[in-house]
């Protein structure tokens, strides 16, 4: 098997740093944060009663569309950097 | 609050929830798609390129865990067991995951194999990993179907969906973002579903407590119900196991499932070791378990508590069957607390879930299929390309076998139960083969798979014993900690006894794969990675275990 892992060496692409989970966590909970937080600022009273009385649409929404933020801004402050090949160790001799 | 027993229990979802659950899943298949753009080879399918960083992989671990089955179940057992289900997360979990962190992961992510078998081979002989690659790999179709089949229940129960149609949608998302993104986009989707969960989670517990008047209110109520004081300690009862709702005594908590149980589910199972493996150095693989400790200490506060609100809240919870029985507290919870909206989250964040759990399942299956079986004894030395190709075929079969179980399942109610018990059986000797293998340099090839079989063999007879009424247990829990705890001591017996019998492997063959015989030829093996202190397992793991200790105080 030696033979392929260092075929897998060489061509490592490194797959997780072209696109960022922290894009996609912060995007889809600025969605829902959006959406669940204009929900409770309509909410009825029955809605309000079911939940004993917390507006817990408008809090969770905002709680959310916190959280979404966060994760972009530090997508942000700290962009995916290009593969660095020292950053993966690479000191370990191939398998068999 | 007897209204869900009257009514069904069936979710009335509106417009904006479907809408929350579409744009859900509309951002799991996009995954998968960005993630096939970045493949190009089978490392990068099987591994994610051994490139993501240790927050993901470490909350991908803990989120592999946490499936569906096992936050209905955790709810399950807190409406019936109370505060004694917390050692499932602290005692159960925490120091298995810790030790799998510091201990083992030099060997496994420092030797470079890519899979648990793969070790075993490298360890000991071809026969060891033929019967662990095999074991594994059927137990893993066969969990994933029972996932499938699991969650088609549940949007049968909740939304009406009829059972084939649930199995094939599941299974349909579930193998689309696996066949094109690989383990980087089960990952990515691991990490994503851990937050949806959560906040489906948390105005469950949130609105639960507010109306049973918060923590000291709920466990009042919960003195004056027939579940008792008992219920709301954690170690003070288990003197004897007739004293505490668990049923087990404390000798029984710490050594079957603090130790045989836990270590051999949280160290052996690839499903989650591969989550470690994925990682892009050592210093983040050991983080990996770590870091997922701290998330497992807390998660409790959302499943247990729930547990123990429906439990007081619920009239008539506890049925043996139809709409009232535990597993549903937490949909019986959502159905009767949550306003549109936040239910369309917490309904997300369950469907969520069980797709995590199966496309564990699903990646490890074709990880281990493809390297340790295709690759090992089948067609030897292709190309990269081939192994990339056989993996992609290797997922949709797995997917469309773990259908076909999904509907056996279906077809005969309690056989997903025996499926999963069986399957535990694997863990406990495996742990202890390990354990021996690694800790003792002469332990021989043989010995590895001898005691590897026969463990798992002295298990099988006594669960047989079990369900055919030859032996008697308390409850079946009492059983599976027996069933562990014989298991571990058979393979630890024949690991030592095969041994001087049969010739030791060299030396130099097993640098990197035992403890104390340095590292491999070039090096040490604990790289020195990151200097900082909270980029230090040693450091890290201490802390959870700390914090473990610490949060059983006020609950003793």
């Amino acid at each position: 098997m030696a033979d392929n892992d260092q075929v897998d060496q060489k061509k490592l692409s490194a797959a997780a740093k072209l696109f960022d989970v922290r894009r996609v966590i912060g995007g889809l909970f600025v969605v829902y944060g959006v959406i669940v937080t204009i929900l409770g600022l309509f909410d009825s009273q029955a809605e309000i009663d079911k939940a004993q009385g917390v507006r817990i649409n408008l809090w969770m929404g905002l709680g959310m569309l916190a959280l979404g933020l966060l994760f972009l801004l530090w997508l942000r402050l700290n962009p995916p950097q290009p593969p660095d090949p020292s950053d993966i160790d690479d000191t370990r001799p191939p398998a068999d | 609050m007897a209204l869900a027993a009257e009514s069904g229990l069936r979710l009335d979802l509106d417009i904006i929830d479907y809408l929350i659950l579409v744009l859900y899943f509309a951002t799991v298949l996009g995954v998968g798609f960005a993630a096939r753009r970045a493949i190009k080879t089978s490392a990068d399918f099987f591994l994610s390129g051994r490139s993501l960083p240790a927050w993901v992989t470490g909350l991908a671990f803990v989120s592999a865990n946490l499936g569906a089955l096992e936050i209905l179940g955790m709810a399950a057992n807190g409406a019936q067991y109370g505060l004694l289900t917390l050692h499932y997360y602290w005692i159960g979990a925490v120091p298995a995951m810790v030790f799998l962190g510091i201990v083992m992961m030099p060997f496994y992510y420092g030797s470079k194999v890519r899979s648990v078998p793969e070790f075993l081979k490298r360890r000991f002989n071809k026969p060891t990993h033929i019967f662990n690659a095999l074991s594994f790999a059927v137990a893993q179709v066969l969990i994933a179907g029972v996932n499938l089949f699991a969650l088609a229940l549940i949007l049968d129960a909740l939304l009406g969906w009829q059972l084939w149609v649930s199995i094939l949608v599941g299974a349909a998302i579930v193998l689309t973002y696996i066949t094109v993104g690989g383990l980087s986009s089960a990952i990515y989707n691991e990490v994503l579903q851990f937050f949806v969960i959560l906040a489906g989670l948390i105005p469950l517990t949130v609105i639960g407590l507010v109306k049973v008047g918060g923590i000291d209110g709920l466990f009042e109520k919960v003195r004056q119900s027939p579940l008792g004081d008992a219920a709301l300690h954690t170690w003070s009862n288990t003197g004897s196991s007739a004293d505490n709702p668990l049923g087990a005594n404390w000798i029984g908590i710490l050594f079957g499932l603090g130790f045989v149980l836990s270590f051999g589910y949280w160290t052996t199972n690839f499903a989650e070791v591969q989550r470690a493996l994925s990682a892009k150095n050592m210093n983040a693989a050991r983080r990996t378990p770590i870091i997922a400790a701290f998330p497992k200490l807390l998660i409790p506060g959302v499943t247990i508590i729930p547990g123990l609100i429906a439990a007081v809240t619920i009239t008539g919870l506890g049925a043996k069957d139809g709409d009232l029985t535990y597993n549903n507290a937490i949909p019986l919870l959502m159905e009767d607390l949550l306003p549109n909206g936040v239910l369309g989250v917490a309904v997300t964040g369950l469907l969520a879930s069980f797709m995590a759990g199966m496309a564990a399942n699903v990646s490890g299956f074709n990880t281990v299929f493809t390297y340790d079986i295709w690759q090992a004894y089948i067609k030897k030395g292709r190309s990269d390309d081939y192994y990339l190709r056989i993996g992609r075929y290797a997922t949709i079969g797995g997917v469309i076998i773990g259908i076909g179980t999904a509907f056996i399942a279906s077809g005969y109610g309690n056989i997903m139960e025996y499926i999963q018990q069986l399957f535990s059986l694997f863990n406990a000797p495996l742990f202890a083969t390990f354990i021996v293998g690694m800790f003792w340099k002469r332990m021989t090839p043989w010995a590895g798979f001898w005691s590897l079989l026969l463990g798992f063999l002295a298990s099988l007879a006594l669960y047989v014993a079990y369900l055919t009424d030859a032996i008697t247990f308390n409850s079946a829990l009492e059983q599976s900690f027996w069933g562990a705890g014989v298991a571990f001591v058979t393979a630890v017996v024949v690991a030592i006894a095969v041994t001087f019998f049969t010739p030791s492997k060299p030396e130099d063959e097993l640098r990197g794969l035992v403890y104390g015989l340095g590292g491999t030829s070039n090096g040490t093996v604990v790289v020195s990675g990151d200097k900082v202190w909270w980029r230090n397992p040693v450091l890290l793991g201490t802390i959870a275990v700390v914090l473990a200790i610490a949060l059983y105080i006020p609950v003793w």
